[in-house]
């Protein structure tokens, strides 16, 4: 399949809104090489799905510039875009059988109907719906018109496909198949896939480039595991979830480390980042996984390893996962503070509400944030 | 006391039937049943069966004639309510941003529906009549020496006041039909490349044919049985099927009235079949 580049770069993207004073969309860079799959991950009203449908070409940017292989396709309908667009709740022609929905886009270009059902015929059958393809979309389960909307936006052989929450309308079970076949219909096509989301594990999961937004504006974006384990800030820290974030101010500084006092804990000990320098007093976020996160009890905590911070905290809250345990404390002053416990190793130590431990991580393994 | 679920089904549908049997069956099988009889032409009615009254009127090239003058108004008021009606709806569902200005909107069209039937018609003679608005408007401009004769107590008039009346049967269900449309279904076939005319012919039209065969349904029914309108209207230069069973009537007809008029909900039925054969209205009703 013929695709041509697929790379986009958005350059200062604004969309205000007809008052000119609140904005959709403020200052828009990014980058997404061609074949990526890239996902734009927030709040619903951050944005995501305007620049989604800026990029498709069903909205014009106040100012910014979209450029797709090479072109500024600012004005440009979306047909001249390249782009195709999954809408969210798939928007299947409900009067149309999954073959005319399929070839939808071929008749308003003029191909003859033994044409373009032969065209259809093989998309119909990459996405595995022959049986079904005289069925109107409204006979049809979740993933099946799913499935009908990605063949419908794939037949057009565009070089970027643009999915607007395309897996919200599934129920959970099948929200992770699809998850999957998306992919590998990405892998297959070979094409630029732009997903906008507001589930994060949906987005690491699939993604080669994680966008977070929010309030129009981007907060990190970079691959999934580097969003993941080392978010810049607190907002992107929660948002993805999986990250104690403790608020304090910078004590002490020597050549290697420093600490760190909040309102409720003191002395605990940060690493230096590089590249960035750290004053005393100086106020600062950090994130610990909460994977990373050990319980011990508190006579222990004269015996903690020179390589390790701790704080103190009481459990409040038990929740078995199944692979591991949610163990919630009452820790560092803050809402939540979470470790999760290998599931074994929990049930070796049978932790009871009420009880007062010590949450040990290493030094290393902390995110320090702006 | 426990009724059975088939017995509160019946009682559920006993008002419905309270209604319907009394004032919908019974008249219908009493007027069939006269169709069949003997008159005295003064009134009286035999008990005495005979096709006459059916063979007068299937001979009469009076009846053709009429059918043709009626189908000719319901075809041409046909026509235009739909045209009009699916644009003033179009307009209202797709280009009326604010919803609550739509619904006033929408409701200003029922306006003329405030005043009855003979005041809106009377209102058409200053406007069209000889001496009324258009004709004054003309000739002031030079367009015209002479009146227009045709514009009132004409087959045009007859149309207009139709046209007038109608066209909120067909606004409703069209409007209800495209409201229903999701938004993004239309973005969907841009996105596909559709122009504008082709996400009319084939998104919009396709969608809200079921509203325009329910409006069309109201529209024939109303027509077809109709003589008011083309009495007033027409100044009386134009006979219905209606007009002229009504005239029986008026001279004690009543059993060739009564073939009229069984003949005629024979006809207005085979028209709603066939509206309804072309499209499925049920998912409209439904909901």
């Amino acid at each position: 399949m013929k695709t041509g580049n697929g790379d986009i770069e958005l350059a200062g993207i604004v969309k205000s809104y007809d008052d000119g004073q609140t904005y959709a969309v403020n200052g828009i860079n990014l980058k997404i090489p061609d074949g990526a799959y890239c996902c734009l991950l927030g709040p619903s009203g951050c944005g995501k799905s305007t620049i989604l449908r800026m990029i498709a070409g069903h909205e014009d940017p106040t100012s910014g510039e979209i450029v797709i292989g090479g072109e500024n396709v600012v004005g440009l309908a979306p047909v001249e875009r390249r782009t195709a667009m999954m809408f969210q709740s798939y928007a299947l022609f409900p009067h149309l059988s999954v073959r005319d929905n399929i070839a939808f886009a071929l008749r308003v270009r003029g191909l003859s109907r033994s044409d373009r059902y032969r065209k259809a015929d093989a998309m119909i059958e990459k996405v595995r719906l022959t049986e079904l393809r005289d069925r109107l979309p409204g006979q049809l389960s979740g993933g099946q018109q799913q499935r009908v909307a990605l063949a419908r936006a794939a037949i057009t052989e565009p070089r970027v496909l643009l999915l607007d929450e395309p897996l919200s309308a599934l129920d959970e079970h099948l929200r992770i198949r699809m998850r999957t076949e998306l992919r590998s219909m990405q892998q297959d096509l070979g094409i630029t896939f732009i997903h906008v989301t507001h589930t994060q594990l949906e987005a690491i999961a699939l993604a080669d480039i994680v966008v977070v937004m929010d309030k129009g504006a981007i907060r990190q974006s970079g691959p999934a595991r580097e969003i993941y384990s080392a978010p810049r800030d607190r907002y992107v820290a929660e948002f993805l979830g999986g990250q104690n974030v403790l608020s304090g101010r910078i004590g002490e500084i020597n050549g290697v480390r420093a600490t760190m006092n909040g309102a409720l804990f003191s002395e605990v000990a940060i690493p230096l980042p590089a590249g960035k320098r750290l004053e005393t007093g100086q106020e600062l976020d950090i994130a610990i996984r909460r994977d990373d996160i050990e319980l011990k009890p508190l006579s222990q905590k004269g015996m903690l390893p020179a390589d390790s911070a701790s704080v103190e905290g009481t459990v409040n809250g038990i929740e078995y996962q199944g692979n591991f345990v949610k163990v919630m404390l009452q820790a560092a002053g803050e809402d939540e503070f979470v470790a999760f416990v290998p599931e074994r190793k929990f049930f070796e130590e049978n932790l009871a509400i009420g009880e007062k431990v010590l949450a040990v991580w290493q030094i290393s393994h902390t995110q320090v944030m702006a | 006391m426990k009724l059975s679920r088939n017995a509160v089904g019946w009682l559920n549908v006993v008002p419905l039937l309270a209604i319907l049997i009394p004032f919908f069956v019974v008249p219908i099988c009493v007027i069939l049943a006269v169709s069949f009889m003997e008159t005295d032409g003064f009134g009286g009615i035999f008990p005495v069966f005979t096709l006459e009254n059916y063979t007068g009127v299937f001979t009469s090239s009076l009846t053709f004639n009429l059918y043709y003058e009626t189908f000719k108004f319901t075809f041409l008021t046909l026509i235009f309510t739909a045209v009009i009606g699916f644009w003033i709806a179009y307009f209202l569902v797709f280009h009326v941003r604010s919803k609550i200005l739509a619904m006033g909107l929408f409701l200003v069209c029922t306006v003329p529906f405030w005043t009855s039937n003979i005041i809106r018609m009377i209102s058409w003679i200053p406007l069209l009549g000889k001496e009324g608005l258009i004709n004054m408007g003309l000739q002031g401009t030079g367009a015209i020496d002479q009146p227009l004769e045709f514009l009132l107590f004409s087959p045009f008039a007859v149309v207009v006041a139709y046209v007038h009346q109608l066209t909120i049967f067909m606004i409703v269900p069209v409007f209800n039909s495209l409201s229903r449309i999701d938004k993004r279904v239309v973005e969907a076939a841009l996105d596909a490349g559709a122009s504008r005319l082709d996400v009319m012919r084939f998104v919009i039209l396709p969608m809200s044919k079921s509203g325009i065969a329910l409006g069309a349904i109201f529209v024939v029914s109303i027509v077809m049985g109709d003589f008011f309108v083309v009495k007033v209207m027409s100044g009386g230069g134009t006979a219905s099927v209606v007009g002229a069973f009504y005239e029986d009537v008026g001279v004690l007809q009543y059993p060739s009235a009564a073939a009229s008029a069984i003949l005629l909900t024979i006809v207005v039925m085979l028209m709603v079949a066939a509206i309804l054969r072309v499209v499925d209205i049920r998912k409209e009703i439904s909901l």
